[in-house]
């Protein structure tokens, strides 16, 4: 009797797991495709959903959403062409790296031309909507969303891990601190920056006066909107990722360090010969993981600016948000859809290039 | 690795004064830009609408009178409004946290501890049997007979064809689909989750939630439990297993309690997603369940945002999460993230 218990508890300790799951992501993934292929009729009796093929995600791509989702494209200017130039010429050298390399396959050549693609167009989006006279859509305004508070929690995340992580009396406190912001729920940081940056009776009300922008809004303007939903993010999470490059170079083993500052390394050595090469692997971790959440933003820009001015800072999530609340159910579905491609896409390429290479190195 | 505890910092030498300055500059600096909005936020609290409105007011008692007004118009003269979701959000996040916890520990035990080998055929009959069954209920069968025609084809395919099957997943498929749910937006989901509930007229409850918030951060703690228990020596699980107890009594009486400061971190983390999640409280709950985030969210009424209520509000829901914080700071540091930290 208790062998055949035993038997089954490999099953009984996984399965709860496995069911819900499947239940509640895997199975409303299905659905979800399925809504986001069909429209919402009202006929007699009721709602029903009409199945429409693709025409939600051809109205979002080339049809009357199009300037909402992917933005209007501007006339080039010398900085967007300059962006790409150098953003293209990476990603050719890396192909051509990787085709005279010796881990060199036909598969993994295909894949890496697909991800070369793809990352191509996206920049190419980005660029032409961001970096001249054009407007931007929901999708390049996350992608935006995503590059610059990565980039900024990381560097400040970093540089406050070092800080801390000397013998300086005091420690802690600042290790407490610090995590503060990452608790705060981030509707009540859209509002606490709502009010923060407030030109007329907000806390910075004499820097305004003192640059003469009391009369400007912010709110107004779609650059300054969006600035302060990234600074909010920042704000918000640039703790977790000093948190966990802290324990990291806490748990890199001293020997190392002292042994070079012995045969004289100097600290910028030490930190680029030593530590960053050993906290790699975490970097990788951390940086996935925002990423993944990064593209999930919807809190913030919708307390902070209801997704204004216009749509200025509407993210995907919002965005699909919005259209559920119009009762174009369908066209919400197929945003999420086009998130979870993005995301899935942005995530994998991630595992496979950076990652996979970082942490088999370690 | 874990468990060894690393108490020092890199740097054993002597810091110079210099180095020093600068330091305790920049970290008072980062202090400063984390406290102050808090601090705003704080006194503003304490404020009237006048003194909020009347442009910048800095210090207490000198700039302002400070007045517990709002206070008492949020606890008394809201009362129930405000207790209401209070008690939402305290009873999901807890309860959704709990039960979270439970199974996704058990299933990154299970991961980390025990051999796992789904054949490709299996799986393959899953989708056969679930397709089939979607495919039924879409050409309008009754959701029973599309259920049970579909499970029917499963068990026929899984006893027949997904036998000869040698090609299976392994622990490591299995945990990489389990975290991979985390890619996933909840937006993508949402739409159906919420016809879902509609149906079990459950739209406005707890259980909704509840079950929401337990499948969307299972992936987290299954993670985060998966590193933590393959950090955990394996002798004591073995000799106890000689003595004869069963997996479910080794993986309460000397699993779990070994991995305090780990289920400790992965709480703490799993009720602040919780306590502060917004999108899916914002399609599954309108009146009776509403939680904290979305109270917050509708003072922005019509007559403009109410600061003052709005920062009294924000102060009582983030009061239990940062003292929480800073009581449990130190097993965040050391004992849990221990998965990004290794990579």
């Amino acid at each position: 009797m208790v062998a055949r218990v035993d038997r089954y508890a490999a099953g009984v300790f996984i399965l709860p797991a496995v069911v819900v799951i499947l239940a509640f992501s895997i199975f409303p993934l299905l659905a979800s495709l399925y809504v986001s292929l069909s429209r919402l009729g009202f006929s007699e009796g009721g709602v029903e959903l009409k199945f429409v093929g693709f025409d939600n995600y051809a109205k979002l791509l080339f049809g009357i959403d199009h300037t909402h989702f992917l933005g209007v494209l501007g006339r080039p200017t010398v900085i967007s062409i300059a962006f790409l130039g150098v953003a293209y010429g990476l990603i050719l050298y890396l192909l051509y790296r990787y085709a005279r390399g010796p881990n060199f396959t036909v598969g993994g050549l295909i894949g890496r031309l697909f991800a070369a693609v793809v990352t191509g167009a996206l920049l190419f989006l980005v660029a032409n909507t961001v970096l001249t006279s054009g407007r931007p859509g929901t999708l390049a305004v996350t992608i935006v969303y995503v590059a610059v508070d990565v980039t900024v929690q990381y560097a400040i995340g970093l540089g406050l891990a070092l800080l801390v992580v000397q013998q300086l009396p005091g420690r802690r406190f600042f290790r407490v601190v610090f995590l503060l912001p990452m608790m705060i729920t981030p509707v009540g940081v859209a509002y606490l920056f709502r009010m923060l940056t407030d030109t007329d009776k907000g806390p910075l009300y004499p820097l305004w006066v003192h640059f003469g922008l009391v009369d400007v809004s912010w709110v107004t303007n779609p650059w300054g909107a969006r600035l302060a939903v990234m600074v909010g993010d920042i704000w918000q999470w640039t703790p977790f990722i000093f948190i966990v490059l802290l324990a990291s170079i806490e748990t890199l083993p001293h020997e190392l360090v002292e042994a070079a500052v012995v045969d004289g390394a100097t600290r910028w050595q030490v930190f680029w010969r030593i530590t960053f090469p050993l906290i790699l692997p975490a970097t990788s971790t951390i940086v996935l993981i925002r990423l993944i959440e990064g593209f999930k933003i919807v809190d913030l820009p919708n307390v902070l600016t209801n997704g204004g001015p216009g749509t200025a800072t509407e993210s995907l999530t919002l965005h699909a948000y919005t259209i559920w609340r119009s009762l174009d159910i369908g066209g919400s579905a197929a945003v999420a859809y086009m998130l979870l491609i993005v995301v899935t896409f942005v995530g994998v390429t991630y595992v496979n290039l950076f990652r996979r290479r970082i942490t088999g190195m370690s | 690795m874990a468990l060894l505890r690393r108490a020092n910092s890199v740097s054993t030498s002597t810091i110079g004064l210099p180095t020093m300055v600068v330091s305790y500059t920049l970290l008072f600096a980062w202090t400063f830009v984390v406290l102050f909005p808090l601090y705003w936020l704080a006194i503003t609290a304490f404020k009237i609408p006048l003194d909020v409105n009347g442009g910048p007011f800095y210090i207490p008692w000198r700039d302002f009178q400070p007045t517990l007004e709002n206070w008492r118009y949020i606890f008394v003269d809201l009362g129930e409004d405000t207790f209401r979701p209070y008690e939402n959000t305290v009873v999901v996040g807890l309860t959704s946290t709990a039960i979270t916890l439970l199974l996704g520990s058990m299933a990154a035990y299970g991961l980390v501890r025990m051999r796992y080998r789904v054949t490709i055929g299996a799986v393959l009959s899953f989708v056969a049997g679930v397709a089939l069954a979607v495919l039924l209920v879409v050409v309008h069968a009754p959701w029973q007979i599309g259920g049970g025609v579909g499970f029917a084809l499963f068990l026929l395919l899984l006893n027949t064809v997904a036998k000869r099957s040698k090609r299976a997943l392994g622990n490591d498929d299995i945990a990489f689909w389990m975290i991979s749910q985390r890619m996933l937006p909840p937006v993508a989901v949402v739409i159906p989750i919420y016809i879902f509930f509609q149906q079990l007229q459950l739209l406005d409850t707890w259980a909704a939630l509840i079950i929401a918030y337990v499948a969307s951060h299972l992936p987290i703690v299954v993670w985060l439990m998966r590193d933590y228990f393959q950090s955990i020596p394996l002798e004591l699980e073995e000799s106890a297993a000689i003595d004869g107890a069963s997996p479910y009594r080794i993986f309460r009486s000397i699993v779990l309690p070994l991995a305090v400061p780990g289920l400790v971190a992965t709480f703490l983390f799993v009720l602040v997603f919780a306590w502060n999640e917004y999108l899916i409280a914002l399609f599954l709950t309108s009146a009776n369940a509403q939680t904290l985030p979305l109270t917050i969210a509708a003072q922005n009424a019509t007559r403009g945002p109410q600061w003052w209520y709005m920062s009294v509000l924000i102060l009582i829901m983030i009061g239990p999460v940062i003292a929480m914080a800073i009581a449990l700071e130190r097993f965040i540091a050391r004992g849990l993230l221990v998965g990004a930290v290794k990579g």
